[in-house]
Parts: structure tokens; C-alpha cells; sequence
């Protein structure tokens, strides 16, 4: 199985450009979109959004991916702010939601992490003479994002484990031997990083 | 040389090792003992992830409870489960992520990691996500990540377990080929055919201690 947002090889501009100046253009849009209340506008960015992903040449599969999973949140979005606020505010609460998530599943598609991780500890290098670490910040990133990954592969093992018995619309028949494994794999994970030097300074 | 001076070890209450003496100096040594035996513990011993609670581990004059720096750039250690050792969503990155502490600039960790990985066999994997690999790929990847910092000894606890036959064999080749000290913990006693010592461990303590043959007909006796 394959968690939303990973990367694809790639030779395309997108995949060229540096991490860090990726990462900045993703801040400006996140903020763009959030100051922005025209629809009009909004929509735009979508398109534009939608066109880059034309420009990384993003394998369909993964387009088909990225579009199933927003359009079940912006549907859910919808529906709730539709209930709240009315229509008209729905429909730019909803835009704002798919630019910025489309744009940053862009930005993980494009991005090998090794890249973000240097990227955040160039970035931080100046911060260094104020006792800030770049390179555990930067790991801290890197180990996060692997996190999203590890934890939706065991969910989906517990899962199926559950369906097995089951027991598939047991909450604690999830929960538990999830968050069993889960710690264990912290356990696993912590002494993975120790026996490779990480903490050793 | 890797010594174990009267070591023992307990985790609260219960004593995992006791009284264990033992001085390695071969190329090819395996800890074999049934579970709970406390061979893993042992093996944990060599680079600092456990500290005895008596007694003292020294490895080429370290001791990795207080040198734990300088003895893990040394000792590599393979994990059972790849899946918690592979820290970086490809294999490139994990590799690479192994030569970070090296010092070397990117490029040049990236294009180490590819060669790395192409004599291991993984040659063409660099950008494939680390957790899509097969099994007995993913163990490879751990070894190769390992590798990259080039260590004098490697310890691997029960690597194979999770293989299968044909990937069992491949891997303990890939060890056998290998200029480094190898320290192997493991319940695959058909594999130990080309190894120079077998330790074996019950209770806590060493039972045998000798040539793979005698040593594991010592198990195979002690476990009927």
C-alpha cells in the first residue's frame, strides 16, 4: 500500500528545484490562499495548482490518489460549512482546503525527503550559535514523515488482522493492538537509531 | 576482540545472564540459545544498546556502557524487523542517511549510496520506497545502510527470522563475504555451516562453547 504523499522519481523542473525554495513557495501559497476570499481567485490557484502537477508529470495513479482523498475531505468541508457559514463560504473554505493540501502532496511528491532534511538544517544553520541543533530538527522531519508512513502500514496490518476475526467494528479490537505496536515499533525505531550513532553528539 | 568479563545482566527481579566469560576473536561467531535465553541481550551487550549490570564488556579495549561513541563506530548492528531499522522512506535515502554522520556532502552520499546498493544487489532500488521492497530486500537494505559506515564488526540479531528459505541463504552468504567480524544471533542452525565458533546460551548462561558441530549437537541434545 502506498500513504498519500510520497515521492516519485522524477526528472521534471519541479523535481529539480531546490527543497528549500519549494518549501518557501509552499508557505506563500498556504498563506495566499488563507488571506484570499474571492472564489474566483481561489479557483485559480486550484487550477494552477492542478497544472503543476501537469508540469512534475505526476503518474495518473497518483493524481486519481490525491483527488480521491480530497474530494472525500472537501466533501465533508462542504457539508459542514455548508450547515455553519451557507454555501458561499463553504465553497472558499473547500478551494482553500484543496490548494493548500494539493499543493503540499505536490510538494512530497517532488521532494526526496533526504532533500527536506537538509533543506530545514541549511535553513536553520543560523540559529546555531543560539543552542538550536539543525541536524536533530532536521532528522526530527525526516523521522515524522517516515512516521506517517509506518503508522498507516500498521493500522492497515491491525485492520485486517481485526477483519480476520471479526471483529471489524470493534473499537478496542483496533485500538489496542494498535497502539501496542505502535510503541513497540518506538521501542524498535529508538534503539534502530541509537545502534546507528544517532545521539552519540 | 570483543571480551565479556564476568558479566550478568537483570532486568529488575529477573536475571537474563549470569557469570558469562567469553573472549571473541574469530571472524564468524554465532550466538544460538532458545528464546528468553538471553543471547539477544548478550549481543545488545557488544555495542552499548544494553550495559551489563555486572561485569564488563570491552570491545578492542572499550567499553561501549561508557565509550558508546566511539564503540558504535565500530559495531554495526542488524535488527530483526527491517521495517524499524529502515529510518528513510527509500533505500537511497537510508543509506545515505548512514553516510550523513560522515560528513560528506550530498551529492556525493547520494552517488555512495547507489554504488552501495548496486553491489548488494539493489542496484536500480535507490528511489523505490523502502517499505515496498520484499523481506529479504529490506534486510539486504539494513545491512547495506550498516555497511556504508564501514564497521570492524557487525552484530545481527536473528536476521533472517523473517525470511524465507532462499532469502535465509542469500543473506548469511552476503555475511559470509563480508571482511568484517560477524557476530550472528540466530535459531537457523543450518546455517552455521562455515561459521569458526558457536556459543550456546541457556538460562543465562554459556552451556557450549566450540566448533558448530559439537556445539550444536550440544543444543540439539539440550532442547530434545
Amino acid at each position: 500500500m502506498t500513504p498519500g504523499g510520497w515521492y516519485e522519481p522524477g526528472s521534471s523542473p519541479l523535481h529539480r528545484a531546490p527543497a528549500g525554495g519549494k518549501f518557501a513557495a509552499l508557505l506563500v501559497l498556504a498563506a495566499a490562499v488563507f488571506a484570499l476570499r474571492s472564489p474566483a481567485w481561489l479557483g485559480a490557484i486550484c487550477a494552477a495548482v492542478v497544472l503543476a502537477y501537469g508540469v512534475a508529470r505526476v503518474p495518473l495513479r497518483r493524481c486519481a490518489g490525491v483527488a480521491r482523498s480530497l474530494a472525500v475531505l472537501a466533501a465533508f468541508v462542504f457539508v459542514l460549512q455548508w450547515w455553519l457559514l451557507g454555501a458561499g463560504q463553504a465553497l472558499v473554505v473547500c478551494l482553500r482546503v484543496v490548494a493548500a493540501l494539493a499543493a503540499a502532496n505536490l510538494f512530497t511528491i517532488t521532494t526526496r525527503i533526504d532533500d527536506v532534511v537538509s533543506a530545514v538544517e541549511g535553513g536553520l544553520a543560523p540559529l546555531r550559535r543560539f543552542g538550536v541543533r539543525p541536524d536533530r530538527i532536521g532528522l526530527l522531519v525526516g523521522l515524522t514523515l517516515r512516521a506517517v508512513a509506518a503508522l498507516s502500514a500498521i493500522a492497515a496490518e491491525v485492520r485486517e488482522a481485526a477483519r480476520a476475526r471479526g471483529a471489524q467494528r470493534s473499537v478496542t479490537a483496533f485500538a489496542v493492538p494498535f497502539l501496542v505496536r505502535t510503541l513497540r515499533h518506538a521501542d524498535e525505531l529508538g534503539e534502530a537509531l541509537a545502534a546507528r550513532g544517532e545521539g552519540d553528539g | 576482540m570483543i571480551e565479556f568479563e564476568d558479566v550478568g545482566h537483570s532486568y529488575g527481579e529477573r536475571v537474563v545472564l549470569t557469570g558469562v566469560d567469553l573472549r571473541l576473536a574469530e571472524r564468524r561467531v554465532a550466538f544460538v540459545g532458545a528464546n528468553g535465553s538471553g543471547k539477544s541481550t548478550l549481543a545488545r551487550m557488544i555495542n552499548g544498546l544494553v550495559a551489563p549490570t555486572s561485569g564488563r564488556v570491552l570491545v578492542d579495549g572499550l567499553d561501549p556502557s561508557r565509550q558508546g561513541r566511539e564503540v558504535r563506530r565500530r559495531v554495526g548492528f542488524v535488527f530483526t524487523n527491517p521495517d524499524s531499522q529502515i529510518v528513510m522512506p527509500t533505500a537511497g535515502e537510508d543509506v545515505a542517511f548512514s553516510l550523513r554522520r560522515a560528513g560528506l556532502p550530498r551529492r556525493e552520499r547520494a552517488e555512495r549510496a547507489a554504488a552501495l546498493l548496486a553491489e548488494y544487489g539493489l542496484g536500480g532500488y535507490a528511489d523505490h520506497p523502502a517499505h515496498q521492497l520484499s523481506g529479504g530486500q529490506k534486510q539486504v537494505l539494513a545491512l547495506c545502510a550498516v555497511l556504508a559506515l564501514d564497521p570492524a564488526v557487525l552484530v545481527c540479531d536473528e536476521p533472517t527470522t523473517l525470511l524465507d528459505l532462499r532469502n535465509k541463504r542469500r543473506f548469511v552468504e552476503l555475511l559470509g563475504g563480508l571482511e568484517q567480524q560477524v557476530v550472528l544471533v540466530t535459531h537457523d542452525l543450518d546455517l552455521l555451516g562455515g561459521f569458526d565458533r558457536v556459543v550456546v546460551i541457556d538460562g543465562g548462561r554459556v552451556v557450549a562453547d566450540d566448533e558448530p558441530e559439537p556445539a550444536l549437537r550440544h543444543y540439539r541434545a539440550l532442547v530434545t
